[in-house]
């Protein structure tokens, strides 16, 4: 097919890569942004989702959030953004963090809630303080569904800074933008690709980290629990 | 500072009273869209599920393929088919319905491996054939963990129709789009907030069905 032809060429092309339209500056731009916002994310929600869980409490809360968290739109989130936060990294920064919070919040509870009750009391039985309890028996069994949502939230968080050239702020989806309003078609393909394959390899290295801080002693015993919304506690 | 020029208000209620027709237009199409794009999901994910649950070696392939499908970000799907099928609705759809098969299929899956077994070999032992057994004893009792998955299909949906406006089919969309081109707040708000009612309320009228169907959890 000629297109296909035409967006070899244009990988092929140094004039792509460079300047700061070219492919280097925006999928830098692209991977510090969703970087920042996981990062934020989890400092944001992993405490309030471990914390609640290993205090068993606000179930209602945590278990739902996840839920409202689906329901928004990621476009209406980042124009919302975009209407409190002027333009730029700002709203699109806070928009993502938005997104990603909710996902991992529920996993991180049902991670904890999750830990059977008779390992917490031989956990206790044996002298263990609640933060003992916490970091060497709870924490370890909660982490590869723990690490579900952050994975999750990841590679969402990659698909909607794609959404963010919409409020100026660059990344990859500036070209398909720029493309789809010029109906460059080869920009439009090549940037896309770039688009999917950078989320594939984010979702391919979360789940090697998540398989590495499975510790040893569960994961044969413990299917490593896959991405996406499977998680849905109403069941 | 904000991106709009000058004070706004958020809802500008003529401008909503003048635009009813559009509104409704754009909530029909949304509604539209998202329905086709679920029950299309259905309809791949069955057989899919069915032989998935007869040929244990083929389930891998089906979650591998429909988890690289969820994975890709959907205005790179959206506009990867552009070469194919154009700025069209079909677009829309297919990279709508591609959405929906992973959680259809792994939510299903999972809802009938929890059949547990001495349920099946009951059915076994009454002299059930396979297909009566899957119809008349396996799927009642899967049946809320499918409804689950179409419910997170269909929310899910709802989001992403807005982003298919910037392919000329995104329903609601089409209202944020054009609030932000313009620069004018009433048509993104009504857009976004008439998007997560609709949300809101099939994840509301899905949840209630789910739970009617699995009586056996009831008692609140």
């Amino acid at each position: 097919m000629d297109l296909l032809r035409d967006v070899v060429e244009w990988f092929g092309d140094r004039a792509s890569w460079r300047g700061s339209d070219g492919l280097v500056h925006l999928l830098a731009q692209h991977v510090w942004l969703s970087a920042a916002a996981v990062a934020i994310s989890c400092a944001i929600a992993l405490p309030i989702g471990l914390g609640l869980g290993h205090a068993r409490r606000g179930e209602v809360f945590a278990v739902n959030v996840a839920n409202i968290g689906r329901a928004l739109p990621s476009f209406a989130v980042l124009v919302f953004a975009l209407q409190l936060l002027s333009i730029g990294t700002g709203p699109a920064l806070v928009a993502l963090v938005v997104l990603a919070v909710p996902v991992m919040v529920t996993n991180a509870y049902v991670a904890m809630a999750g830990v059977e009750d008779d390992l917490r009391e031989a956990a206790r039985g044996m002298g263990m303080s609640g933060w003992q309890l916490f970091r060497r028996v709870e924490l370890p069994l909660a982490m590869p569904l723990v690490m579900a949502g952050v994975r999750t939230a990841a590679v969402q968080v990659v698909a909607t800074a794609t959404l963010a050239a919409l409020v100026g702020y660059g990344g990859l989806g500036l070209l398909i933008l720029r493309g789809l309003r010029t109906r460059d078609d080869v920009e439009v393909f090549a940037a896309a690709l770039t688009v999917a394959v950078l989320a594939l390899i984010t979702e391919v290295v979360l789940a090697g980290v998540q398989r590495l801080l499975t510790p040893r002693g569960i994961r044969r015993i413990t299917e490593v629990p896959a991405m996406a919304p499977v998680i849905d506690p109403n069941i | 500072m904000g991106w709009f020029v000058g004070a706004q208000p958020w809802v500008d209620w003529t401008w909503v009273a003048d635009h009813r027709e559009l509104i409704l237009d754009r909530l029909r199409e949304h509604v539209e869209l998202t329905l086709v794009a679920v029950v299309i999901g259905i309809l791949i994910a069955t057989p899919l599920v069915l032989v998935s649950r007869r040929w244990r070696g083929v389930y891998p392939v089906v979650l591998t393929t429909t988890g690289i499908l969820y994975t890709i970000p959907s205005l790179a799907l959206f506009t990867l088919l552009l070469p194919w099928t154009g700025l069209t609705r079909t677009t829309a759809l297919v990279g709508l319905v591609s959405y929906t098969l992973l959680i259809l299929i792994r939510n299903a899956v999972t809802g009938l491996d929890a059949v547990p077994a001495d349920v099946r070999e009951a059915a076994q032992g009454m002299g059930y054939s396979r297909g009566r057994a899957l119809v008349a004893v396996e799927l009642p009792l899967a049946l809320p963990a499918i409804v689950a998955g179409i419910r997170l299909a269909l929310v899910t949906t709802v989001g992403l129709v807005t982003v298919a406006a910037l392919i000329g089919h995104g329903g609601l969309g089409h209202l944020i789009l054009d609030g932000l081109n313009r620069r004018f707040r009433t048509p993104l708000v009504v857009g976004s907030v008439l998007s997560v009612a609709l949300a809101a309320m099939a994840d509301v009228v899905l949840l209630r069905v789910q739970r009617r169907l699995s009586p056996w959890k009831a008692g609140g």
